[in-house]
């Protein structure tokens, strides 16, 4: 019996401590120096918190990463077009197409990449805590996050903004032509008090029908209660392919309010902090001038435009002002795509979470897509 | 004369026509509820099955098969998993036949289960795992009813080295490449994921509940006060609260760099929230226990472990079997909720199905499909846990 025991007692203490290998304490081994910041810092859960941010200073997540040999990566999960794990299992998404750009710019290779699933609330402690390298999903960049949540946004890749969606058979195109009509909106956001600014300036007048929540507002907006409904563009999207026929319903090309998606890094490591602001710009260049995944391989051999060659890295010291190879622009567009790419396959016409680009064109289209210049 | 005319009592006459008349339409109220329950009843199942047969998408359900099952755990390891369930399966065969012997629906029922479950549209390779399940179950039968004496011993210390050879199997232990490379805990999800916690939240929890019930007891304050006072800390907290304790908070608390792998914190945070309300369970048990056991076990000389061990417990615990399992499966379904902080059980992996571009709004299939998983899991945990009650004698004592 005493035997039965004990062998009882070994065992559960072994599966414990195999579980606890599950993943394991793991130290990071930081080979500067280690400079530990305590801040009081504000998180939106937790009133107000000590943060002790993850070791940070010059260069250190870089090394920590290939240390590592993967990148991890915040992204949402529930999002339709921006982060979900496809049939396949594997992630898929706007937001998570780009931490593939970032692996490939480090790696020279996309798959290495561990995407965590993160939520809205506790995405800002797993970038301050070190669980996760950067953040990539949907967040709005605004002053206090950028303050007080000790982290550094990067360039924008996705301006969200407040948008309005009509039934096509109703022919309206602009703002314009819902002159006179009923327009769905929840009450109590600020999506409301957008909506009345925006249509005071362009001199519409409407009649508001407004709901308590969401649910209720698309409900009516489906019963045709209304002749629009209007919501953040990424939503719209979501929603309307719960509609009973997407298809006949359509997304105006307006923005009513400022939504900047883009990713997050942790305050104290400026290169970094470059390397995730320039992975941006290069998919944007890629755009720009005309760099595609299919045709990198061609421009690379005959480029004779300068930038394209710096770029590229055919000319060669860009790079290694990031801490990276000289490929690392040419492996973003190779391995993910520019920023078009990236967009269409995430959200362009042939997808059911069709945006239309807006403001994310590129500048020399009237958008706001401007990478600086590569020299 | 008289004595021998007895005459045989009046024989029910029985019919379906007479037992209607009898239950359903005795009087004209009957009557109407009849008619007015036979159309409601009517209705609903008529809806539900249109629904099912008809409008439902069912190819949500079908396409993500795999994920809702194992979420983004490798496919060319899935192999381990299935080595796993079949080893339980050999050890059920084995029980039941050496435990079990005249229970023939429950074994057919068990041993079958997984050939029932190849006539879903799985792809092939799982089907013909789940054949092999079947038959692996029906060699532990056979084997275990061929020598049921020798076998009982070594079949206990299977069903004791059962989970860490499962988890050992998952996680693998090769690092990166090799026969068996670690699967890190972060791609574990679905039903798998479900699984583990409500097992390891089980197990372990037991142990530790019992002994919070007798610390609980226990005449030495120092002892007697930390289990008041965890239990009820654990108990006044909703385990959700746990949930972002553990997934928030630790983090920031932990020395810089160190960090704990989630779903581990997410296991311990259900061992603890399910240990506290296990120790109250068995606390109620201890006391149904009469003064007189205790006396009469100190008469005979037994230390207060072995009274403990051999007479309390054992009793004790077998009254609470029905309290016990309700927990069990409260725990089972308690587990869904870290889907809250970002780990992919069963219904966070619905969640992000649903975020699929291409199943979008098919709320109702996917819902519906993982509540099935749920009752079907739920209620085979009470179906057992009755046949344990009237195997021990339950009630009737």
């Amino acid at each position: 019996m005493r035997k039965t025991l004990w062998f009882i007692s070994i065992v559960v203490i072994a599966s414990l401590a195999l579980a606890a290998c599950g993943g394991g304490a793991t130290t990071s081994t930081d080979g500067g120096e280690t400079v530990t910041v305590v801040e009081t810092v504000v998180v939106e859960v937790t009133s107000s918190a000590p943060v002790v941010v993850a070791p940070t200073g010059f260069g250190v997540t870089l090394e920590t990463v290939k240390a590592r040999g993967n990148l991890i990566c915040g992204v949402n999960s529930q999002v339709p077009g921006f982060g979900y794990v496809d049939a396949n299992g594997a992630f898929s998404g706007f937001d998570v197409d780009y931490c593939r750009a970032l692996a490939a710019a480090i790696f020279g290779d996309a798959s290495k990449v561990e995407f965590r699933p993160v939520t809205a609330s506790e995405r800002f402690t797993a970038l301050q805590s070190g669980e996760i390298d950067i953040l990539s999903r949907n967040t709005t960049w605004s002053l206090a996050r950028d303050t007080e949540l000790a982290g550094n946004f990067v360039h924008t890749t996705f301006y969200d903004g407040q948008g309005i969606m009509v039934p096509v058979d109703s022919g309206i195109t602009t703002l314009k032509d819902l002159e006179g009509g009923t327009i769905c909106v929840q009450t109590g956001t600020t999506t409301e008090l957008n909506l009345a600014d925006v249509m005071a300036a362009e001199g519409v007048s409407y009649t508001p029908a407004v709901f308590d929540d969401a649910d209720a507002t698309f409900a009516a907006y489906a019963e045709e209660r209304c002749d629009a409904v209007t919501t953040d563009k990424s939503g719209l999207v979501s929603r309307r392919t719960v509609l009973a026929d997407p298809s006949a319903h359509v997304i105006l090309d307006v923005t009513m309010s400022k939504e900047p998606l883009g990713p997050m890094v942790r305050h104290g490591d400026d290169q970094w902090f470059d390397i995730a602001q320039w992975t941006v710009f290069a998919m944007f260049d890629g755009e720009e001038f005309g760099i595609t995944s299919a045709n990198v391989d061609d421009i690379k051999a005959s480029a004779t435009a300068p930038e394209v060659k710096r770029l590229l890295g055919v000319e060669p010291g860009m790079g290694l002002k990031l801490g990276l190879s000289d490929d690392w622009a040419y492996n973003i567009i190779k391995l993910v795509g520019n920023y078009e790419e990236v967009y269409n396959r995430n959200l362009g016409p042939d997808t059911p979470t069709y945006i239309p680009r807006g403001f994310n064109s590129l500048y020399t289209d009237g958008g706001l897509l401007y990478a600086p210049p590569v020299r | 004369m008289a004595e021998n005319t007895i005459l045989p009592p009046l024989a029910e006459r029985s019919g379906a026509l007479r037992w209607l008349r009898k239950n359903l339409f005795g009087s004209w109220v009957d009557s109407i509820l009849t008619v007015v329950g036979a159309l409601i009843i009517f209705w609903v199942v008529k809806a539900v099955l249109v629904w099912v047969f008809t409008v439902a998408e069912w190819q949500v359900v079908t396409t993500n098969l795999r994920l809702f099952m194992v979420g983004q755990y490798p496919l060319e390891q899935v192999w381990r998993l299935w080595l796993a369930l079949a080893f339980i399966m050999f050890l059920i065969g084995n029980s039941l036949a050496i435990w079990a012997r005249k229970s023939y629906l429950i074994t057919i029922l068990l041993i079958a289960f997984p050939l029932l479950l190849a006539l879903l549209p799985f792809g092939v390779e799982p089907r013909k795992w789940m054949i092999i399940l079947t038959v692996v179950g029906v060699i532990g039968w056979l084997i275990g009813r061929a020598k049921p004496q020798a076998l009982s011993r070594h079949v206990i210390i299977g069903w004791i080295i059962c989970l860490p050879i499962f988890i050992l199997l998952t996680r693998g232990f090769t690092p990166q490449e090799g026969f068996m490379p670690i699967v890190q805990t972060n791609v574990w999800g679905g039903l798998l994921l479900t699984f583990l916690l409500t097992i390891v939240g089980i197990i372990f929890s037991f142990p530790l509940g019992v002994l919070l019930a007798l610390g609980r007891r226990s005449e030495l304050p120092a002892i007697r006060i930390t289990s008041v006072l965890y239990i009820e800390l654990i108990r006044g907290v909703p385990l959700i609260t746990l949930f972002f304790m553990a997934q928030l908070m630790l983090p920031l608390f932990l020395p810089t760099g160190v960090t704990i792998d989630r779903v581990l914190r997410a296991m311990v945070a259900v061992i603890l929230f399910s240990a506290a309300y296990l120790a109250e369970n068995v606390r109620g048990g201890l006391q149904a226990i009469p003064k007189g056991q205790f006396e009469a076990a100190q008469a005979l000389g037994l230390s207060g472990f072995k009274t403990m061990y051999f007479i309390i417990l054992p009793q004790a615990l077998r009254l609470i079997i029905p309290i016990l399992v309700g927990q069990f499966i409260g725990v089972f379904k308690d587990t869904s909720l870290v889907a809250i902080v970002g780990l992919f059980d069963l219904v966070g992996i619905a969640q992000t199905v649903l975020s699929q571009p291409e199943f979008l709004g098919l709320q109702r299939e996917v819902y519906v499909f993982i509540s099935l998983i749920y009752w079907v899991l739920s209620y085979g945990m009470s179906y057992l846990s009755q046949q344990l009650e009237i195997k021990l004698g339950v009630g009737k004592r």
